[in-house]
């Protein structure tokens, strides 16, 4: 089956001054039809880059090169009136911040309606209903009071079922959930995961779900990608139970609730404007070898759907 | 630094030079009347012309200059004093002090600047030296607030509580640890707040309120020459430029220590 | 919503008795006595001199003094005037309509100016139209204002003789038709409001500009554009309405610039407003007159920002859903 979105080669590099910062440096990956993709990895890693640029909403960037071919168009060439369609419409999105999402001055049923109008003949009455309705859907108590709230009104949790709602009135095949839950506490946490889970079953929705926190991604993911100093290091659907790259490993046991020899990695994530030679994990590897600093390694297929880049064997 | 900026400070450092060297400048004696050539147009003998005494506009001028120096410096000063006092005691103490200070701040905001300006003129004397106590008197309260909010944000650092922990009186934690982490911002405010004051006494001077015939100022230069403006052009045109270059350099400069 | 009017209502208690307390400060600057009684200014008689005495209580205890004329303020009692004798409340209620017209006036051209420009800088920081508006807004700052109302008196009435420079209406007003009076007016009115709006125009264009730009970076345009929302309603709808919030504020604040600034435009085109008279009074000494406008000016700088925090709490919903 035909991924419905695949990315090669994708480098995003933004200039602060007379430096570049290269963002995202040649992500390459692919979402399968109704699955879901994690894409895991440390704050500054370039995983929201990378989500962002998948529709070309990253307008400040000083270099956006390689492919993003979704349902056999490629995203990155589209003008803006054809993004326009693509956006909110086949690719929705939910972001970390709920609350600062959802434009504080208007309501949080102008909001709605005016998505809906916007991808979907539907008169007012219509899609206030139809509003109505997804706000139902998406666990919204009191659907007819809140639809006249502000977003101020309204808990974290809230907004954020609101932000599902309105990600999902337009029937998307692929929504990217960008840290949707970091924000918002424990309860809540795993009330919206239980949402988009789901609505995934119900729908026949490919996910593209970033975090940082692994914990999230082995209960929701059917595939997982790990992201280190803009690139992906690993790739695949047994990376929990046989992680074969070393920052995957020393990732999974910080993991609590992790059984074995637990590794600590020393320094610090490597500085965007100028990353390491060779491997960009090698000064914090603990099996490097000679080769590490001098060669990158190329992204190999060592079991079958399973990629991983590194000179270990 | 940029040229915009240098260009301030040239315009300042012209305008120093005018204002210290005026005896030497200026080619005849501003108050020298002269019947003979009343309203002459700018010439080769008078070079921005003469005014409705005959007296040399140039001249005059030059020693406007000293005039919007000393009240850009006075008027400032006076309005730092005020500022920074209160600005660092609201800061600092919090509390009721605080908001007595800024209640005071914000009563002193709801005065229409101009109202208050002319009715401490007609209460006080208006000489030169009154006008710029009551410009600094009436223009400390954005300073007030600036040097608050930056004393806020400093006493929460970690130097100031290591200051404090190892038994400071509070006088010198001021003094030493905060207010000269204030400075930048200040001085940015204080160099514009020059501009400020160098506008506000030409207007009250303009208006007969300010600086008093016969000394010279750019203010009361322009009061003259409204009276003549059909006929003299020169005495709205030159006095103005020079008032707004002398603004515009403060303001460069100020706009270019900020960054 | 009624309980945020109702604190804003009881905030002005203090702050209306600061006012009278400074103005009552005023009058006393000079150490001891009052200076005009000190200097014997010859320009007052010393039968007004006795007025005064008598109208400030001056020969009694400095509280004592305060009260009674906090009683008579609290009545808008302020004396009559030394120059005609009629009452000081009359004359300023005579003159403020037209010195709030032109205030209005020029607050709207402020806003109909000043907007676009604003909004249009913030959408390219730094392009050129930026790089210009920012030159002129340096040159706007520095400029001062009542030499730019002398140059355009110069131009505009004097040279080009298109519109007049002094009053509010020419000598044949009384034989103008109903349109004819009008547009008479608004030709008067043209360059007093073009020079008031000036001094606002520049401060006020680089707030757009700046709570633009603050706007357009946050998270909730990010995901008006991921919605798919093209870019002529992310700016004009989603991001205009939430930059002009704070600027109702900022308008209230420039209140007592603007009020304060009719001193020097109505003196310069001879309108007969607030600020003339209020000038006129200082210049002959008419001290109730002067104290009475320094007491309603400040009043009417605090009621107008009050109406501007009560625009920006209707205005903004996280404030009127409390």
């Amino acid at each position: 089956m035909l991924p419905i979105l695949s990315v090669k080669n994708l480098k995003v590099y933004f200039s602060r001054g007379k430096k570049i910062i290269k963002a995202v440096d040649g992500v390459s990956f692919f979402i399968k039809q109704g699955e879901t993709l994690g894409l895991a990895g440390e704050s500054g890693s370039g995983k929201t880059v990378t989500a962002l640029s998948l529709t070309k909403l990253i307008s400040e960037a000083k270099f956006l090169g390689g492919e993003v071919v979704f349902k056999q168009k490629d995203i990155l060439k589209l003008t803006s009136p054809q993004l326009q369609k693509i956006r909110g419409k086949e690719i929705a999105y939910v972001f970390q911040n709920p609350v600062s999402s959802l434009n504080p001055v208007f309501r949080i049923g102008t909001q709605m309606v005016e998505i809906i109008r916007l991808h979907q003949k539907k008169n007012k009455k219509e899609a206030k209903s139809y509003a109505l309705e997804m706000l139902e859907r998406v666990g919204i108590p009191d659907a007819e009071k809140n639809f006249e709230s502000y977003p101020h009104q309204l808990s974290g949790g809230m907004n954020q079922r609101v932000m599902i709602a309105m990600a999902l009135s337009s029937q998307p095949s692929l929504l990217i959930a960008d840290e949707p839950t970091t924000n918002l506490d424990l309860t809540t946490q795993a009330q919206i995961l239980e949402l988009l889970q789901k609505i995934r079953r119900e729908q026949d929705l490919s996910l593209l779900f970033i975090t940082h926190n692994l914990e999230i991604l082995k209960r929701l993911v059917d595939r997982l990608a790990i992201m280190y100093a803009a690139q992906i290091v690993e790739f695949g659907e047994s990376l929990f139970t046989r992680p074969l790259h070393p920052y995957t490993q020393a990732l999974l046991s910080a993991q609590p609730g992790y059984e074995g020899r637990r590794q600590i990695l020393k320094g610090e994530v490597p500085s965007p404007f100028d990353f390491p030679s060779g491997c960009r994990f090698h000064p914090r590897c603990p099996f490097k070898k000679a080769i590490c600093e001098k060669e990158e390694p190329p992204m190999q297929e060592r079991e079958k759907g399973h990629f991983v880049a590194c000179h270990l064997k | 630094m940029n040229k915009l900026t240098l260009f301030g400070i040239s315009i300042i450092a012209v305008l120093i030079l005018l204002a210290i060297f005026a005896p030497l400048i200026s080619p005849y004696n501003p108050q020298a009347i002269d019947v003979d050539n009343i309203l002459s147009p700018p010439s080769r003998t008078h070079i921005l012309g003469t005014d409705s005494l005959g007296r040399d506009l140039f001249s005059r001028m030059v020693y406007g200059a000293r005039v919007s120096l000393e009240v850009g410096l006075v008027a400032v000063g006076v309005s730092l004093i005020i500022g920074v006092l209160f600005g660092s005691l609201a800061g600092y103490w919090g509390g009721r002090v605080d908001s007595l200070i800024m209640r005071f701040v914000d009563i002193m905001l709801c005065f229409p600047t101009f109202f208050l300006l002319i009715t401490m003129v007609a209460f006080l004397k208006a000489t030169v030296f009154n006008i710029m106590l009551i410009i600094g008197l009436t223009s400390w309260m954005g300073l007030a607030r600036l040097v608050r909010a930056e004393v806020l944000s400093i006493k929460e650092r970690d130097f100031v509580r290591y200051a404090k922990a190892m038994g400071a009186g509070n006088f010198k934690i001021i003094s030493r640890h905060i207010l000269p982490h204030t400075l930048p911002p200040v001085l940015v405010a204080a160099i514009l707040g020059m501009g400020g004051a160098i506008l506000t006494e030409s207007a009250l001077s303009f208006l007969g309120l300010g600086v008093q015939p016969p000394t010279p100022s750019w203010g009361n230069i322009l009061m003259e020459g409204k009276a003549v403006i059909d006929i003299g052009w020169w005495l709205t045109l030159f006095p103005g430029l020079a008032i707004l270059l002398a603004v515009l350099g403060y303001n460069l400069l100020g706009e270019g220590l900020r960054r | 919503m009624f309980s945020y009017f109702l604190k804003r209502l009881l905030n002005l208690i203090p702050l209306l008795l600061g006012i009278t307390i400074i103005s009552f400060a005023v009058i006393h600057l000079a150490p001891g006595r009052p200076a005009y009684l000190k200097e014997m200014d010859p320009r007052i008689s010393l039968e007004a001199q006795e007025q005064l005495i008598k109208l400030y209580d001056l020969d009694k205890p400095l509280f004592k003094q305060y009260l009674n004329w906090l009683k008579r303020v609290l009545r808008l009692d302020f004396g009559n005037s030394f120059v005609d004798g009629r009452k000081v409340i009359v004359r300023i209620r005579e003159r403020l309509p037209v010195t709030l017209l032109i205030n209005i006036l020029s607050m709207v051209l402020i806003i109909v100016v000043a907007l676009p420009i604003g909004v249009i800088s913030a959408l390219k920081p730094g392009g050129l139209f930026d790089k210009w508006t920012t030159f002129f807004v340096f040159l706007g700052f520095s400029l001062p204002g009542f030499w730019l109302a002398l140059l355009l008196m110069l131009l505009l009435g004097i040279k080009l003789n298109w519109l007049p420079i002094s009053g509010l209406k020419s000598f044949d007003y009384h034989q103008l038709s109903f349109w004819g009076k009008n547009l008479d007016i608004i030709k008067h009115l043209i360059l007093p409001v073009s020079v008031t709006a000036f001094g606002g125009l520049a401060g006020f264009s680089r707030y757009v500009r700046g709570n633009m730009i603050g706007v357009l970076k946050q998270n909730y345009i990010r995901a008006a554009y991921a919605q798919g929302i093209n870019k002529g309603r992310i700016v004009y709808k989603y991001a205009l309405k939430n930059a002009l919030l704070p600027l109702i504020t900022i308008l209230g604040l420039s209140i007592p610039g603007l009020i304060g600034g009719s001193v020097i435009f109505e003196s310069i085109f001879a309108i007969p407003g607030m600020g003339r008279l209020l000038y006129n009074s200082a210049v002959a000494r008419d001290y109730p007159m002067i104290m009475g406008g320094l007491v309603i000016g400040a009043v009417l700088t605090l009621l107008g920002n009050l109406l501007a925090d009560l625009c920006y709490a209707w205005a903004d919903p996280r404030i009127k859903c409390k």
